[in-house]
């Protein structure tokens, strides 16, 4: 089987690989570019656990062939921190214990990005509804909720004060 | 399994009509990486259509709107003037799977899969949409409710793809609605649904109106009787009534873990009833 090229941006750097028609992108992240962030829970897109941003939209990696990312502008939890400094949502998961085993971390972290990204302001149920694609089978889900509010709140007064 | 991204369409049939092995075109891949991964089907060739730059645009064309294959739900979603003309079309659409899925999953794709139970399909059809198909012998455009041919079969030949969606606009006074019924609120597959769209006069006669059952059938079921109730009267309870009965009697659902036979007619009617009250509500409301 020939193997494809592909150019595209993750987290803001080129990167470029090599994969196989039948790779996802979930596959490619972790396999090749040594970015385990995203986590295979399902393979089928019902657990969130492999959630990117591919051009500005959450999608599950898994569902994603590695080869559909030339050109593509990729984000995953390993984007978030600014080298020392946590992601808001990311100290404010730390802050509210909105993980357990931490599985499913890095995809409502990517989710919640992309909620916020979308949403500066979301209400509980909106970001109820956005997570819905998110399983967690340690936390009971309500921690994980106040943190990506509290979240929101505090990056909304951080941009209000700059 | 090879990946071509062609740079037109006609390329594009070129590549499938030519291939001897099994070819399937790819949208957002929800159900097609899904079947793959199961190993449900095995494909020679994947022709990814998104690199197509008219793919991915929703063009407006004689007052409604001409939706490329590759289009996603969530870009659909955004649409005000698709949001304000066809409700219900937006409301079969937020319920395909999770933010993540609506992230990629198309019209089309939801279209050609041909499961009985899609969810974006039913308005599709109450609201009078075509499909734009391509293939090597030219263009022919279908009502969408032909695509399917039965559970994860297409009407389409060998070499034949669908380009577009066409929605056509809303009449003055026209709602639409579209329900399901599902053992949980996320993330689930239809038992019921229903997708109905209502069209009225000025005095608030009702002029013409479309009511689609799904997962009622192996393909989404149109039913006929349940339109002719309402249609000429104000929709008053009697004309309600009469409605919800006709809807049931056009079920022709099987039995199996999610739902029995008898439920599913009975919650047909209902489901029918309530999504034309709120098609009337919107109706009224332009
Ligand atoms: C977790 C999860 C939950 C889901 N929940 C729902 C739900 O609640 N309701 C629902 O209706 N669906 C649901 N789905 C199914 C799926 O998301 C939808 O059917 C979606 O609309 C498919 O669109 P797609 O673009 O991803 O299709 P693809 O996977 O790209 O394609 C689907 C099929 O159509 C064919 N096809 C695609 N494009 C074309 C074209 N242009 N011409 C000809 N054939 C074409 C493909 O070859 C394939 O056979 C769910 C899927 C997942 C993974
Ligand atoms: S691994 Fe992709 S959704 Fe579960
Ligand atoms: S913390 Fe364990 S699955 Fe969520």
């Amino acid at each position: 089987m020939s193997k494809i090229t592909v150019s595209a941006t993750v987290n803001g750097d080129a990167a470029d690989f090599v994969c196989d028609a039948t790779e996802t992108l979930l596959d490619v992240l972790r396999d090749r570019l040594g970015l385990t962030g995203a986590k295979e829970g399902c393979g089928t897109g019902d657990c969130g656990a492999c959630s990117v941003i591919l051009n500005d939209r959450l999608v599950c990696a898994c569902l994603v062939l590695g080869a559909e990312a030339q050109g593509a502008k990729i984000e995953t939890v390993e984007g978030l921190a600014n080298g020392e400094t946590l992601h808001p949502l990311q100290r404010k998961f730390i802050e509210h214990a909105a993980l357990q085993c931490g599985v499913c971390t890095p995809g409502f972290l990517v989710a919640a990005k992309s909620l916020i990204d979308h949403n500066p302001d979301p209400t509980e149920e909106q970001v109820r509804y956005w997570l819905a694609g998110n399983l967690c089978r340690c936390t009971g889900y309500d921690k994980i909720v106040r943190a990506v509010l509290d979240a929101a709140a505090e990056m909304r007064e951080a941009n209000h004060a700059a | 399994m090879r990946y071509e991204t062609p740079a037109t369409i006609e390329a594009a049939v070129g590549l499938i009509a030519a291939e001897t092995g099994i070819a399937r075109v790819l949208s957002g891949g929800t159900d097609l990486l899904v079947q793959l991964k199961a190993g449900m089907i095995e494909p020679d060739l994947v022709v990814d259509l998104k690199r197509i730059a008219a793919t991915r645009e929703i063009t407006a064309e004689a007052g409604g709107f001409r939706i490329g294959s590759a289009v996603s739900a969530a870009s659909l979603r955004e649409h005000k003037a698709l949001r304000a003309a066809w409700p219900g079309i937006i409301e079969g659409l937020k319920l395909i799977g999770s933010t993540q899925v609506q992230g990629r999953a198309t019209l089309t794709g939801n279209l050609c899969n041909a499961s009985p139970a899609a969810d974006s399909v039913p308005c599709l059809v109450a609201a009078g949409a075509s499909a734009r198909i391509v293939g090597p012998s030219g263009k022919r455009d279908i009502p969408v409710q032909d695509v399917p041919a039965g559970p994860g079969r297409t009407n389409l030949a060998k070499g034949e793809l669908v380009e577009s969606i066409f929605i056509p606009a809303a009449a003055a006074h026209t709602g639409s609605c579209y329900l399901r019924f599902t053992p949980r609120t996320e993330m689930d597959i239809a038992v019921v649904s229903a997708g109905v769209s209502v069209t009225l006069d000025a005095s608030g006669t009702c002029t013409a109106a479309c009511i689609v059952l799904g997962a009622v059938a192996a393909r989404v079921t149109i039913a006929e009787e349940a339109a002719k109730a309402i249609i000429g009267t104000k929709v008053d309870e009697a004309a309600l009534a009469k409605m919800q009965a006709a809807a049931s009697a056009a079920a022709t659902p099987i039995d199996d873990k999610r739902g029995t036979k008898e439920f599913r007619i009975e919650v047909a009617g209902v489901l029918a009833r309530r999504a034309v009250e709120k098609a009337l509500e919107r109706a009224r409301g332009k």
